[in-house]
């Protein structure tokens, strides 16, 4: 038996394979241009997803149904799985470019992971389903932990171990996922996800245990709690752009993968049972966290909860959750997009104080990640947050679930309490006292009668302290705040005015172009998409 | 042309504040003027709301509906009619009287461009939520306000900022969460989110509008503040800076009791009638509690917001009444008290502005140092007790009315404890002058400079309002008969 294949159906997917190919060559033939020609594989992915989402086709198909199947659904997660790496690439270019990971072998991964997001896109049957989920992750593994390391940099193993934490969890969950598959396969004999029912007879207990064991194992892929643990210390631990792909694409595959089960399967019960831990734990221990990416993965962790509990409806649900999970990995790579511009060089998310006054440094970095933190509060000024909240609540009280969009309003309050903490802790002026420091002897002599002077500026020749470095180093944040003078030699004849050392020690952050680039369009996306969401659903109903 | 002119009431506030924010900050004087610029042609615009006249009788006067978001069932529709209209003009004035005080005065902690710009954003959000005819709409706006005002207190308030718009915007949060569950219970029971279609609560079933009213009374009683719901007021107040404490005081509570009859008792009348026993008692609690804390208040700006609390009590007792009398007592009782307690913070964030304390302890003697603003703390406090002629007397004065045509053993109880209310709210208020003017100078009050020209500008018309409105409450109540009654018409 001969399949005719319909290759205008498979376009994106050789477009994101073709840009891994790609990629590779020029790895190899140049050595060079693997980025532009990552980034222009990922536009081209988005241009075959528009066309085929135009005339939606299908392919690879038996005689009723087809393991590859085009619609808007798919079209506009594919869209959003290439523009997330195109982003996460954008973000990932200053990182290359200071040599911390390989470009080519890291483009290459990267491409292939968003090959393995646009399989499940279009997945039509459970194997190309799970294949696809794991095309997605299994490059993750090594990009979580690929860190070269400066000749003199100290090593840490903090990667390789976030590497192996989210390898192990992985690979476990997609034992239980192939488990849970076989299960439902053995049960009903059916693998087209067009077909899936719960089975009926005898036979309905072990494919409602297969159901089950499907929706736990796509569970981890979204971080559900209680399968949540490997998340925080991965993204923790992966280089930033890293954790902004692994809290937006990979969460969305996980997404699209648990939409897919739970429309056609009974599994509400369990499903709100997730929901209701994941975000109610999420928010809760995302209230005690004090590093910048931990505070972000568990409220990452939090927001699939918000996703899970639309899918707990069932087929109801799904438009609302795909639309909720659209507004929230625009926002999250925002936010994410916006803590990578103010580490700069550093190669992690640092604490929450190393965000201390930003927004009146960079008044357009603050802005912007008030913006996205707001929004994944669900508030205004970005209306996109307000509508996913509102979308997701409409759902729920429309399918009688009241009850459960009374426990998602009642952790967005919860969720404000940090959200808030970290935006105020953007126009927070430094607490840290003045340092005393004194004059040497042989250098400029400052005359007895200032020391009350409360604040000589620094700009004066008086006042370099002999210690801290004047030259502030341009790493914002890693250097210490304050080293303290060495006043023993001499009498203190002034004291450093905090503002100054905080201006000296924390120098505004210079914005690599393709990051600023990155944020310009997230930023706008999320304003056009709060204005006009209807665009969203128009996309998701086709 | 009346399309355009509601859509540019929000329109010019919104673009003001963007231009505002985007100047440079080496401009911030000029910017704060430019800000004010706008925040006068919004006030204008909302005084021109007026000009239109309806083309029947019942309906709002202008009208813009265009659908926004269907697959949620969200209208851009907007409205104004005799209920809104006067909280409308009010918050236009409000919100130019305190951009022209930020170009005369900053208060520490930011710079003063992005004060004026969250003013104009508040002004955005405020003016939409009396606008909005769409309930969905209605929330969205009533969500605006909120980061912006924590941003106002955090920014250039007291020092203990953080904790007050902490907890603030945390509790409005609860708020307007159960808002948005109470606007879905009712959008898809109704199938339309239109206030003007779901009024008198058109097809909606007894279950579900004793649900709605529920939610929405819990969440608008947060907003308004009614007691037991009030705690977050007095720290926000205390710690806003003075423009906050103004537009707090002055139009942001209203959203609370404006939403309570608009939404509340427009929606859900069933549920409005099944609760409005509980609602009257809590309102006479909340202006007893509210007396009586502030008789023994040590700070100035705290014992103003706690007659918030009592205050906002007596506009709660009209509306839970449901009569007609009881719903325009509410509605002027809104208006004056945005007038006489916006006065009245004014005038408390000078005195502390001027003698560094706010505590009453402190201060004494004002009517010897400083006779002209102590001359301008008594009338307003005097017109916020209550006094008839003033702006405060119509609404406590008919609130009790209301209670009493209500009749029964329950609304006379509320109405001869509203009443004693009043009496204690007459006592504070002389305590304080006592305290505050009267008696020997003492350190923290000499040698205060005069009132200067800005403050005096950005006083009168409140001072000016509050006379008028005493005198011809008609002002207010002229055009809100057809409305009121037709919300009471659907009270069973």
């Amino acid at each position: 038996m001969t399949q005719t294949v319909n290759h205008f159906a498979l376009l994106p997917l050789y477009a994101a394979g073709g840009a891994a190919l790609l990629v590779l060559v020029m790895e190899l033939a140049f050595g060079r241009f693997v980025l532009p020609a990552g980034i222009a594989g990922g536009l081209a992915t988005i241009g075959a997803a528009v066309a085929l989402g135009l005339r939606p086709a299908s392919t690879f198909c038996g005689p009723e149904h087809c393991s590859w199947v085009g619609g808007p659904q798919a079209a506009v997660v594919t869209v959003l799985f290439a523009a997330l790496t195109v982003g996460v690439l954008m973000l990932s270019a200053p990182a290359l470019r200071a040599g911390i990971a390989p470009p080519g072998e890291f483009c290459f991964l990267l491409i292939c992971s968003m090959a393995g997001g646009v399989v499940i896109a279009y997945a039509g049957d459970l194997i190309t389903l799970i294949v696809g989920l794991e095309t997605l992750t299994l490059p993750l593994y090594v990009l979580v932990g690929l860190r070269r390391f400066a000749p003199r940099e100290r090593v840490t193993t903090t990667g390789a171990s976030a590497a192996v934490t989210f390898f192990l969890v992985s690979v476990i969950s997609t034992a239980i996922a192939l488990l849970g598959a076989a299960l439902l396969f053995a049960s009903t004999g059916v693998l087209y996800l067009a077909v899936l029912t719960g089975g009926t007879g005898p036979r309905a207990p072990l494919a409602a245990v297969g159901g089950t064991l499907l929706v736990v194992g796509f569970a981890f892929k979204v971080a559900a709690v209680p399968l949540h643990a490997w998340a925080p210390a991965t993204y923790d631990g992966a280089p930033v752009p890293v954790a902004a792909y692994l809290s937006t694409a990979s969460k969305l595959g996980g997404v699209v993968a648990l939409a897919a089960i739970v429309q056609r399967l009974d599994t509400g019960p369990l499903v709100a049972v997730l929901a209701v831990l994941t975000m109610t734990v999420g928010n809760l221990v995302a209230l005690r966290q004090t590093r910048t990416v931990r505070l972000l993965a568990w409220s990452s962790v939090a927001q699939a909860g918000y996703i899970l509990a639309p899918l707990a409806v069932g087929s109801a649900g799904v438009p609302a959750a795909i639309a909720y999970a659209v507004f929230f990995v625009v926002l999250e790579f925002l936010a994410f997009a916006v803590v990578v511009a103010v580490r700069g060089r550093s190669r992690d998310g640092g604490e929450l104080t190393d965000l201390r006054g930003v927004g009146l440094r960079n008044p357009w970095l603050g802005a912007t990640l008030v913006l996205a933190l707001a929004g994944l509060a669900g508030l205004p000024p970005g209306l996109s947050g307000l509508f996913a909240k509102v979308t997701i609540v409409a759902a729920l009280i429309n399918a009688g679930w009241g009850w459960l969009a009374g426990v998602v309003v009642l952790n967005a309050v919860i969720a404000l309490a940090y959200y808030v903490r970290v935006s105020a802790l953007l126009y927070t002026r430094p607490t840290t006292p003045g340092i005393a420091f004194a004059a040497l002897p042989d250098q400029h002599p400052v005359p007895a009668e200032e020391p009350t002077a409360p604040a000589p500026t620094l700009s004066s020749p008086a006042a370099p302290p002999p210690g801290p470095a004047s030259p502030a180093p341009p790493l914002a944040g890693d250097t210490p705040e304050a080293t303290p003078a060495p006043a023993a030699t001499g009498t203190v004849t002034g004291v450093l005015d905090p503002n100054l050392l905080e201006k000296a020690t924390h120098p505004r952050v210079q914005v690599p172009r393709p990051v600023a680039a990155a944020i310009a369009v997230a930023a706008t996306a999320t304003i056009i998409l709060g204005f006009a969401p209807q665009w969203i659903f128009d996309a998701l109903l086709g | 042309m009346t399309d355009l002119l509601l859509v540019s009431v929000l329109a010019v506030p919104a673009l003001g504040a963007l231009v505002v924010a985007l100047l440079p900050a080496a401009r911030d004087r000029a910017a704060r003027i430019v800000a004010t610029v706008f925040a006068a042609v919004t006030f204008v615009l909302t005084a021109l709301l007026a000009v239109p006249r309806p083309a029947r009788a019942g309906m709002p006067w202008s009208d813009v509906d265009v659908a926004w978001v269907p697959a949620l069932a969200v209208r851009f529709h907007l409205g104004v009619d005799g209920i809104s209209y006067p909280l409308v003009v009010l918050t236009g004035l409000l919100t130019l009287l305190c951009c022209a005080y930020t170009v005369w005065r900053v208060p520490g902690g930011g710079r003063g461009r992005i004060l004026a710009a969250l003013l104009l954003v508040l002004e955005v959000g405020i003016l939409g939520t009396f606008l909005a005819l769409d309930l969905v709409l209605f929330f969205l706006f009533f969500e605006v306000v909120l980061l912006p005002m924590y941003a106002v207190i955090a920014g250039w308030g007291g020092p203990e900022r953080r904790r007050a718009a902490r907890k603030f915007v945390l509790y409005t949060l609860f708020g307007s969460v159960l808002l948005l569950l109470g606007v879905f219970t009712v959008v898809v029971a109704a199938g339309t989110g239109d206030l003007v279609t779901l009024a008198g609560g058109a097809g909606l079933s007894r279950t579900v509008q004793y649900t709605a009213f529920a939610l929405f009374a819990v969440a608008f009683a947060v907003k308004a503040p009614l007691w037991p719901l009030h705690t977050w007021l007095p720290d926000a107040h205390t710690e806003a800076p003075t423009v906050g404490s103004v537009i707090l005081a002055g139009v942001l509570l209203k959203m609370g009791t404006y939403g309570l009859i608009r939404v509340g008792v427009g929606v859900a009348p069933l549920g409005a009638a099944r609760a409005a026993p509980a609602l009257g008692i809590l309102a006479v609690a909340a202006i007893l509690v509210g007396s009586l804390v502030c008789l023994r208040q040590t700070e100035l700006k705290r014992l103003i917001a706690y007659s918030s609390v009592g205050h906002m009590g007596f506009v709660l007792l009209g509306i839970a009444t449901l009569t007609v009398t009881g719903l325009q007592a509410a509605l002027i009782g809104n208006v004056a008290h945005g007038i006489i307690t916006g006065l009245l913070f004014f005038l408390a964030g000078a005195v502390k502005d001027r003698a560094h304390t706010g505590s009453l302890a402190d201060l004494g003697g004002l009517r010897e140092t400083a006779p002209r603003l102590a001359g301008l703390l008594g009338f307003a406090a005097i017109a916020s007790l209550g006094l008839p002629g003033l702006a405060g007397f119509w609404g406590e004065a008919f609130a009790v009315v209301a209670a009493v045509e209500r009749g029964g053993p329950l609304w006379l109880t509320c109405a001869v404890l509203a009443a004693a209310g009043g009496a204690l709210t007459a006592a504070y208020f002389l305590r304080l002058l006592r305290r505050v003017t009267h008696g020997p100078a003492t350190p923290a009050v000499t040698g205060l400079p005069g009132i200067s020209r800005p403050e005096w500008l950005a006083w009168s018309p409140l001072v000016l309002l509050a006379l008028a409105v005493g005198l011809v409450p008609a002002l207010v109540l002229a055009a809100a008969a057809d409305p009121v009654a037709a919300l009471t018409g659907a009270v069973p």
